[in-house]
């Protein structure tokens, strides 16, 4: 379990993330939403001790985070970026591999171990990858790679995952997909997830708590029902929106009215 | 066959690696052995081979001189050119895969020059200190790595544009420096100082030795424990780090290790270009990117190529002499333009 409590950090004189509260909960899936600027990736980034808060804490089962190291961190919390970084050829397998970084040992003389091998491919059937597996990361779609990016987080089989715009490249089928697979594993491994997204709907569908941000303060936190009210995203996005339900899952459906 | 089997053979392994770095240690055997053989005086095969197999503990009917030449000049020469070629490749390997930046070599980064001015001013100041040109040279290698990897770091980052800009920078500069002081010296130091600057292997019999060669051996083995952070290094810094990468203490390591390598290498040999460009796309062409295999291959390739470049060097037009970084420019230049082609 992550936990924040009162936490502030800023850029120079810019307060990014103003005296946040959360906590991330097993099986529970969070979304963050809010206006370009309100501080969710940063809040993200300092979750897993990217960034260093000017103030408040985090704890992770209910040790402070600073007491971890890189590798202990690693091994409990896990991110799937908006983009892989590739400045280097490798192949899908290799890369998806490369999630396996903390579990290596001397044992094996720093080099994967069968289970290793047995994670790397059921993440990679998993994400349905299996036939890609020997190619070129760089030869790979859009899509295609952010399932490789998403299955690298996978194998590193740690049961926080904090995403990051993970679904911003993909198209409408692909979205689903992604956060469908995040949903399904919080919900068999009790792995917890906080998800930054843009799509409002999306959220909704699969997040058990949204937390409403706007310039760096949590403006509400809850379930689906509870955030998604036409008057906080007014205030929030500065924007008229209807909010109905959906005709089939019954989630709430937020349509913006111009 | 599933293509995902197929992606696991093609993996690279430890078998794989050992099996590779068995093979690149029997052929340098064989190369100094060879080289060992070559040059302006003739030696007796058969009788030479004998003496090497037992390491100069047997004279296998050799007259004194030419055991002489054979373990007094030709061996050392070699090892030397062994450590520094093997240095300068291993360096290269870990600075391409650190700075992602697959241009990123020792000569270009101004590493080297920044070597060579430590040992100028080691020359100039503490003559007499023999150990003092290595580790002048390292604390220069030391510095302009350090200088070029501020310059480079800009507000998004350092960019492989952006770093040989830097490296461009600091190499003038540097080079500037180098003539100011060459100018200091008196006329016979001149020329012996600009053979070394190109790179020059004669220097090998002295009591240093030891250290290029211990320093390239542990060197590398260092750099090969970090291959797999380098692996993800590789890639980008940020993922790195989410993957449990210490990435600052990481960087430390190889910035400090490389530039012990480049330092030890040119203070014994001066600046032999390209090896570290070249040896390095060669390997990876050859065996693939994987740091754990790239590095410990790029430290046998170097040693192999500069021992076969200086073979060259100081054969070709026997009884003189050419500078061995004159050699390796000359095959390095147009072998990375065919790789810069195929890329």
């Amino acid at each position: 379990m992550l936990e924040a409590r009162d936490l502030t950090i800023k850029y120079g004189h810019r307060t990014a993330v103003d005296n946040v509260s959360m906590s991330l909960e097993p099986g529970v899936v969070t979304a963050v939403i809010g206006p370009n600027g309100a501080g969710k990736s940063t809040l993200l980034r300092s979750l897993n001790g990217s960034l260093m808060p000017n103030s408040g804490t985090i704890h992770l089962n209910e040790k402070p985070l600073a007491k971890f190291s890189r590798r202990a961190i690693a091994k409990q919390i896990t991110v799937v970026a908006q983009e892989a970084e590739l400045r280097f050829p490798v192949t899908v397998l290799e890369y998806v591999l490369g999630g396996r970084f903390v579990w290596v040992n001397s044992t094996t003389w720093g080099w994967e171990s069968e289970h290793d091998l047995q994670v790397a491919e059921s993440v990679l059937a998993a994400t349905e990858l299996r036939d890609l597996s020997s190619r070129m990361m760089n030869e790979l779609s859009g899509g295609e790679r952010q399932r490789a990016v998403l299955a690298r987080a996978l194998a590193t089989e740690a049961p926080i995952l904090l995403l990051d715009e993970p679904t911003a490249n993909l198209d409408l089928s692909h979205q689903a997909t992604l956060l469908g697979l995040v949903r399904e594993r919080c919900n068999t491994q009790s792995c917890s997830a906080l998800v930054i997204t843009h799509d409002v709907n999306l959220a909704a569908q699969f997040a058990d708590i949204i937390l409403l941000m706007k310039a760096g303060k949590v403006v509400k936190a809850g379930t689906t029902k509870q955030v998604l009210v036409p008057d906080l995203l007014r205030e929030v996005f500065s924007v008229d929106v209807l909010v109905d339900a959906h005709p089939i899952s019954g989630v709430p459906r937020v349509t913006p009215v111009h | 066959m599933t293509s995902s089997r197929q992606g696991n053979r093609n993996r690279v392994t430890l078998r794989r690696t050992l099996i590779t770095l068995l093979v690149l240690l029997v052929a340098l055997v064989i190369v100094v052995g060879a080289a060992s053989l070559l040059g302006s005086e003739r030696l007796p095969v058969s009788n030479s081979l004998c003496a090497l197999t037992t390491l100069g503990t047997r004279q296998c009917g050799l007259t004194s001189d030419q055991f002489d030449i054979l373990f007094q000049i030709r061996l050392p020469r070699i090892l030397l050119a062994a450590a520094v070629g093997g240095s300068l490749a291993t360096a290269g390997a870990s600075y391409q895969a650190l700075l992602r930046n697959p241009l990123a070599e020792p000569y270009l980064l101004g590493v080297s020059n920044g070597a060579a001015v430590g040992t100028m001013l080691a020359l100039l100041f503490f003559g007499s200190l023999e150990w003092s040109r290595p580790l002048m040279a390292f604390a220069g290698a030391l510095v302009a790595t350090l200088a070029v990897y501020r310059l480079a770091r800009g507000r998004v980052g350092a960019t492989p544009e952006r770093l040989i800009l830097a490296g461009v920078i600091v190499t003038t500069f540097l080079s500037s420096v180098i003539v100011f002081v060459t100018t200091l010296m008196d006329a016979t130091r001149i020329r012996s100082f600009t053979f070394w600057l190109l790179g020059d292997l004669s220097g090998a019999n002295t009591s240093l030795l030891p250290v290029p060669i211990a320093v390239a051996i542990i060197g590398a083995i260092i750099l090969t424990l970090n291959a797999r952070s380098l692996n993800l290094l590789m890639l980008g810094e940020r993922d790195a780090f989410d993957l449990g990468v210490e990435v600052g203490r990481v960087r430390m390591t190889i910035f400090l290790v490389a530039s012990l390598l480049v330092g030890s290498s040119v203070a014994a040999s001066g600046s032999v270009g390209y090896v570290g460009l070249v040896v390095p796309h060669l390997t990876r062409l050859s065996v693939g990117s994987d740091n754990r295999i790239t590095i410990p291959s790029a430290t046998i390739g170097g040693a192999l190529f500069v021992i076969i470049a200086d073979t060259i060097a100081r054969t070709v037009i026997a009884p003189r002499e050419l500078p061995v970084g004159a050699i390796t420019a000359l095959i390095g230049a147009p072998l990375f333009i065919y790789l810069l082609k195929r890329v």
